[in-house]
């Protein structure tokens, strides 16, 4: 027992001094917390950004992804953590500005800013451009299986077809699955009326039965490998999985649909402020932007990026649809605090409504219990007794 | 009757492992789809060995466990002497709240500890309390009990006058206590130290609560991968680890048999 | 040195104190507490609109637990039976998944019962109809069983391998037939495993958030999906720490309750 003892510390003592090498390093590094599948990273024979900006700049990139909004906003506010760069969407970007999450960036040290193109220099949520650089912009639509989906795609209302239950796949963050429901319904997808939100919420509710299962960055999958049909998703994912299932098709729904432009920020937790500009600055590089963008397959706010597009992300009506249908999106702004929390509270309350299994099973496995209990006591008294 | 009951054993046998054999299948092949075998290939493990980054995860687990497992079984096996040594109301008190790890659902425990660094990271000002150190801390609480309960059996088991016949051969309470009880605890210290080993290893919803940017392990990295289409190196790194635990399991095994023997041959000439 | 022994148990009181006792303070703190730090009772008020999905993670745990019973037991007998060396190579199967991933094990589970997964496309090669396996509660409760069944094996293979095979003898030779010797000797004697290796699969099972989020469907969301979803993605602390809170209260009566039985608070679990 002794030399399994000793023989157990050694490989023990062994890993920790492996390990520990392995971790020393920590000269200038960088926390990057971005999207999930939302940077070109080596695969496929693209550029690894993250690796040319370590060899390009000497620092070190610790990059780590998020699935929603709103989980980059409980991390950043429940605090004990830090980042350098963030990359939230448009209302976020206003809501981590009012709640006072980010900080100003120092733009002599992002001279590629100028690249930007001007409409996207004074978005809503940061009208004075003093907090963000825009990294990208997108829409979102329906992505279905041609090969399933046989009647015509045109509208939202196709993702509440009983045809298709149990083929469908729902946004699981609260803003983007209202915003379908406040489009069908007609109603602003930046409303804060009580009566609206719940009407949004009871129109959700009916969709669950139908839903296979909310999800995020699961829909890859999904989509890809024919489990699910239909979902509503980010148009430049739409591209990603394409080239896997040449099956799925896009749409741009007839009632409206959510134009977003993603933006990266520096949060006020940051520790390395100026290396973090530089990460902005680097990712800003109409070279970088382009190549990025060949991969992520979202659209860049740098004109000048596109000449390093592949041609066929930079012609797909996609990526960068017409004016005539992009007239159709709309933007989400940040709302107060207030309807943001009721929104999310609702959302989790569709999510959890009752399933059925179960009240009457709880039941049944209560009173049954209680028999078993009552059993065994009565023999253990009837034994002590004896 | 016997032969029925075999074959359910069997039964249960492949179905705790065809998922297990399914991911090392996919480990070999070529395609992403785990339902579709579309050929062999060893590429996923050479993707594997090249990414540093989930080489250095794996390290960072191994080195968080092997850390708190280390630090648990100090800090547990002296709290079990001590409570050992306590009166029977104090001793009922500190193990039941003992306990509580154990029987806490683990979402919970992972909820109270980051409200509690949440809350000293904002009370001492620091932005980025959440990484290694927290981590570690986690690891260590949730591992104490499975050593303590494993090291009080055999001190239950201990023959009280095994301390005092070691001082009247004149060994001083300290080295009585390192030539005479430990010893004889030390099986119970042994499976402690396992235990917090491999559950920290393996850990995944405390840490998923506790960890920050800066370190993260690997059960947490593959949680996010699960969200993402997962690459096939992870399922190369899945395989790899299975085969290192079970040598690891089957030199242990050996070992003990070893042992035993010799045990039983001693008893035998007696 | 009695007294100087009890000093050894004084780091892991610290260590107790402040890392498995002020946390659940701070759960409780916020759990009566709203976003302005003011006193409140509108979280526990606002759980009543989760309580089906209470009851829903309650029982899908408890059918589990039993299920896993079921398997267990005869499988734990078997290899308590079993010659010393291949029972432990059999202990050493049981636990060897124990410590791999349960996240890339479930995500095997979720490839073989998918609609397009590996049964389904076995069985439309053969010329069957694709069945719908997966996304239901049957689905969730195979996931749990398959994750916690070890959890149940071990606790009652410990009971029953330290069984006094005499007394199954005597109880033989004093008539008993089959059935007998199990439902009056060898049963009530393994109630203490049966105990612990169902609070093992229960606790676990009653808040996990990750299998039934793969294998569920939208109908199946279990209380650890809610409270997962309060932390780290609705901001909503305080709600989710009412409801750890009264999870963890209604672990503990069960809890509570099963300890009636084996009367004794301590329960080796390992």
């Amino acid at each position: 027992m002794k030399k399994i003892a000793l023989v157990l510390l050694t490989v023990m003592l062994f890993c920790a001094a492996f390990s520990a090498c392995g971790t020393g390093d920590y000269t200038a590094t960088i926390n990057v917390y971005n999207w999930g599948q939302y940077i070109s990273d080596g695969s496929d024979g693209c550029l690894d950004i993250n690796k040319a900006f370590t060899e390009a700049t000497g620092i070190k990139v610790n990059y780590s992804t998020f699935d929603s909004n709103e989980t980059l906003y409980t991390k950043l506010k429940s605090g004990g953590v830090s980042y350098d760069v963030v990359i939230p969407s448009d209302y976020m970007v206003g809501m981590l500005i009012s709640e006072g999450l980010v900080q100003e960036l120092d733009f002599a040290n992002i001279p590629n800013y100028s690249y930007v193109d001007e409409e996207y220099k004074h978005l809503p949520c940061d009208p004075e451009g003093k907090y963000s650089v825009p990294y990208t912009w997108g829409t979102v639509g329906i992505i279905y299986n041609s090969k399933y989906v046989t009647k015509p795609v045109t509208s939202w209302e196709i993702m509440w077809d009983e045809d298709y239950a149990g083929k469908i796949l729902m946004f699981d963050n609260p803003r983007d699955a209202f915003a379908i429901a406040q489009f069908l319904l007609g109603y602003s997808i930046n409303t804060t009326d009580e009566a609206e939100l719940a009407a949004a919420a009871e129109k959700l509710a009916q969709q669950k039965d139908l839903v296979q299962s909310y999800v995020m960055d699961q829909v890859y999958a999904l989509m890809e490998t024919e489990e699910a049909w239909i979902c509503a998703y980010y148009a430049g994912d739409y591209l990603y999985m394409a080239d896997t299932n040449p099956n799925l098709e896009f749409c741009f729904p007839e009632e409206g649909f959510n134009h977003f432009v993603d933006s990266m920020c520096i949060p006020t937790c940051a520790r390395n402020k100026k290396l973090a500009e530089e990460y902005i600055n680097f990712l800003t590089d109409p070279e970088i932007s382009g190549e990025n963008m060949n991969y992520i397959g979202y659209s860049t706010p740098i004109s000048q990026a596109k000449q390093y597009l592949d041609e066929s992300v930079a012609n797909s009506p996609v990526a960068y649809p017409d004016a005539e249908t992009l007239s159709r999106g709309e933007a989400f702004e940040s709302l107060p605090t207030e309807t943001v929390t009721h929104m999310g509270e609702l959302f989790n309350q569709i999510k959890a409504s009752g399933s059925g299994f179960t009240t009457i099973a709880f039941f049944i496995i209560v009173g049954g219990l209680g028999v078993m209990i009552v059993y065994f006591w009565i023999r253990k008294k009837y034994r002590d007794n004896y | 009757m016997k032969t029925v009951l075999r074959v359910f054993t069997v039964c249960v046998f492949v179905f705790l492992y065809a998922p297990v054999m399914l991911l090392i299948f996919a480990s070999f092949n070529a395609g992403t789809n785990l339902s579709i075998f579309s050929g062999f290939t060893l590429h996923n493990y050479a993707e594997l060995f090249a990414d540093g980054d989930l080489i250095r995860l794996m390290l960072n687990s191994v080195l968080v466990s092997v850390l708190s497992a280390l630090i648990a079984t100090v800090l547990g096996t002296a709290a079990a002497i001590g409570i050992f040594r306590m009166r029977k109301p104090m001793r009922k008190l500190v193990l039941q709240v003992t306990n509580i790890p154990m029987t806490n659902p683990d979402i919970v425990t992972g909820i109270s500890l980051s409200l509690l660094f949440a809350f000293v990271g904002r009370v001492i000002k620091t932005e980025s309390i959440l990484g290694f150190g927290t981590l570690l801390i986690a690891h260590i609480t949730f591992s104490l009990p499975y050593v303590i309960l494993s090291v009080m059996p055999k001190l239950r088991q201990l023959n009280p006058c095994l301390n005092e016949a070691a001082q009247d051969l004149g060994y001083t309470p300290v080295q009585s206590f390192f030539k005479a009880i430990l010893p004889e605890i030390m099986p119970g210290i042994i499976t402690g130290a396992m235990t917090a080993f491999t559950m920290s290893l393996d850990d995944f919803v405390i840490s998923y609560f506790v960890y920050g940017p800066q370190f993260s392990t690997l059960p947490i990295e593959i949680y996010n991968y699960t969200k993402k289409p997962v690459p096939s190196k992870i399922y190369a790194l899945f395989t790899v680890t299975f085969f290192c635990i079970l040598a690891i399991m089957v030199v242990m095994n050996l070992l003990q048999a070893r042992d035993e023997k010799r045990k039983n041959r001693a008893f035998d000439g007696r | 040195m009695k007294n100087k022994a009890k000093l050894l148990a004084t780091p892991y009181l610290v260590w107790m104190v402040i890392f498995i006792v002020v946390p659940l303070g701070v759960v409780v703190y916020f759990a009566f507490t709203g976003d302005d730090g003011k006193f409140t009772l509108s979280n526990l008020g606002e759980i009543t609109t989760y309580l089906p999905t209470f009851f829903d993670s309650l029982s899908l745990a408890a059918v589990s637990a039993f299920i896993c019973l079921l398997i267990g037991y005869p499988t734990a007998y078997v290899i308590a039976k079993a010659p010393a060396n291949r029972q432990r190579f059999l202990i050493m199967l049981i636990m060897l998944p124990m410590c791999m991933s349960f996240l890339l094990r479930t995500l095997a589970l979720v490839a073989m019962l998918e609609d397009q997964g590996i049964i389904n496309n076995l069985l439309w090669s053969l010329g069957l109809n694709r069945v719908s396996l997966i996304r239901r509660p049957s689905a969730v409760i195979l996931g749990m069983v398959y994750n916690y069944l070890p959890y149940m094996i071990m606790p009652l293979h410990s009971v029953l391998v330290k069984m006094d095979s005499r007394l199954i003898e005597a109880s033989q030779d004093l008539g008993c037939n089959g059935f007998k010797v199990f439902s009056k000797v060898i049963l009530p004697m393994s109630v203490p495993g049966i105990i612990s290796g169902v609070t093992m699969v229960f606790v676990p099972a009653v808040s996990t958030f990750y299998i039934s989020k793969k294998l569920g469907g939208t109908s199946t969301a279990m209380i650890g999906d809610i409270i997962e979803s309060q932390f780290k993605t609705s901001y909503n602390l305080n709600v989710g720490a009412a409801m750890s809170l009264v999870l963890m209260v209604i672990v503990l009566i069960c809890m509570g309750i099963m300890n009636k039985f084996t009367g004794d608070g301590e329960v080796d679990l390992l």
